[in-house]
């Protein structure tokens, strides 16, 4: 009896002959070519228990870090940048952040007893406390719509429009607030930003309409990434920053107070 | 290609949109895609290479060859496909240059692409270990990561992509710049290589199955 050469025996395995019933009708026959196999089924074993290391759960931030100060720009036309969308929001994101400063200053000054001008660095801290608050609280219905919500059966299509326009918003925002909090040293607002924005980079990608399951492959991003609870300690230290750096009242305004209660 | 890497028509819809932002100036779309694309070209890597930092490496120089190249991509396949064709292609490169460095730092170790067949057997270390010493399932994984080592980096290029990732022949020979046929004896030769590296151990299958299949 002829045996089997080893390149027939691996093409057979590998799915890569032509004369699989020849192959498997010697191997019935054959144990001198059965166990041939056997060996060459033993260095795939072998093969696939070797382990790849874990790069741990933040490789691909760690990647975007390594990777992204060396990414040159690729700038569309200038007027096509300048009126696009995303920027305009980013506008008016830094808008509204100046406008709040600005009042918040002048109420600060105002009840500052002898015109005392308002710490500026407690005011810009202020100004970030309420705006990221917000700006968290705005992420957290987005990620709370998608975790909680469960396309109806038989459904070809979700419409995400509305999710998708919301993310796309935030999303320059939270770039603004990451590189402030970044600046500031805040580590944990800024890693929990950073975290963030991949999701609304995908939700905010994601065609307008999309299928249960690239629906549901989102749902997985959030819950794997714990994104949902992090949004919330930080919003909820926020509140409670807030509470701290609230000004205090003018002395006369304690007294007026004091004088209504008798 | 393995589902995993080619990715569901609705990722390459959301790849497509990633890519199509970032030709138009967004370079943070960029990050949908190295976001999803990481780990699978860090398993790749590391199979090629063999250590981590090597693998960290060709997984960064691919996402920044493949933002470099962005343009001729313009949507013509999966990006996963793409950009882990990239990774392949440059960790090819980095094994063979690594080869020449050491060649430079001490005696080869290892046979030439094209050079004479050297027995991978004399490669591993202590190949007269007996089975029992083999018993431990790191032991054998040592033996099998010398054994690869030992491979051109063509035949471990064609062993980890045909193996683990399931690519077809013919994308493997894309990657080797090479035809299929000459594609598929080099897969056979990497495993006939291996086979005879870890003959001398004849009860090391009981030990990798006893191992298991998680990588």
């Amino acid at each position: 009896m002829n045996h089997m050469t080893e390149q027939e025996l691996i093409a057979y395995r590998d799915g890569e002959t032509r004369e699989r019933e020849r192959v498997a009708g010697h191997l019935n026959e054959c144990e001198v070519c059965r166990h041939e196999m056997d060996r060459i089924e033993a260095v795939f074993a072998a093969l696939d228990a070797m382990p790849v290391p874990d790069p741990g759960g933040d490789f691909a931030r760690r990647v975007w870090q390594e990777i992204s100060p060396r990414l040159p720009e690729k700038r569309a036309s200038w007027w096509e940048a300048f009126f696009e969308p995303r920027r305009l929001v980013a506008v008016g994101a830094i808008a509204a952040i100046i406008l709040l400063a600005f009042f918040l200053g002048r109420f600060t000054k105002k009840s500052a007893p002898g015109g005392e001008i308002a710490d500026a660095g407690k005011v810009r801290e202020r100004v970030l406390v309420v705006a990221v608050g917000d700006h968290l609280g705005r992420s957290e219905m987005v990620l709370m719509e998608f975790a909680n919500a469960e396309p109806q059966k038989g459904e070809k299509l979700v419409n995400i429009s509305a999710e998708q326009k919301r993310a796309e918003a935030l999303l320059d925002e939270n770039r603004l607030y990451r590189q402030t909090a970044q600046h500031d040293g805040d580590t944990l607002m800024a890693s929990t930003l950073d975290e963030l924005e991949p999701i609304l980079l995908d939700i905010a990608n994601s065609p307008d309409e999309i299928t249960p399951s690239q629906f549901e492959a989102i749902q997985k991003r959030i819950a794997a990434k714990g994104i949902l609870l992090k949004v919330r300690v930080v919003h909820q230290d926020l509140r409670q920053r807030r509470g701290n750096t609230a000004p205090a009242p003018a002395p006369s305004d304690v007294a007026n107070a004091e004088r209504n209660k008798t | 290609m393995k589902a995993s890497i080619e990715g569901s028509g609705n990722e390459t819809v959301s790849d497509a949109i990633a890519v199509e932002r970032t030709l138009a100036g967004d370079r943070d779309a960029y990050r949908v895609l190295v976001d999803r694309y990481s780990l699978y070209l860090y398993r790749l890597a590391y199979r090629m290479t063999g250590n981590s930092h090597d693998a960290e490496e060709v997984v960064q120089e691919a996402f920044l060859r493949a933002y470099q190249k962005l343009k001729q991509f313009a949507g013509n396949s999966n990006f996963g496909t793409w950009v882990y064709r990239i990774a392949a292609n440059y960790a090819i490169d980095r094994i063979r240059q690594r080869n020449v460095d050491e060649a430079r730092h001490a005696a080869p170790r290892r046979p030439s692409e094209e050079g004479v067949e050297i027995d991978p057997v004399a490669l591993v270390k202590d190949p007269t270990a007996s089975p029992e010493r083999l018993a431990g399932s790191a032991e054998l994984a040592e033996k099998m990561k010398q054994a690869l080592d030992a491979l051109t980096p063509a035949e471990r290029t064609a062993i980890v992509m045909r193996h683990w990732e399931g690519c077809a022949i013919e994308e493997i020979a894309a990657v080797l710049k090479s035809n299929t046929n000459a594609t598929k004896n080099t897969v056979f030769r990497a495993v006939a290589k291996l086979r005879k590296a870890l003959e001398p151990f004849s009860e090391f299958r009981n030990t990798a199955r006893a191992m298991g299949t998680e990588s």
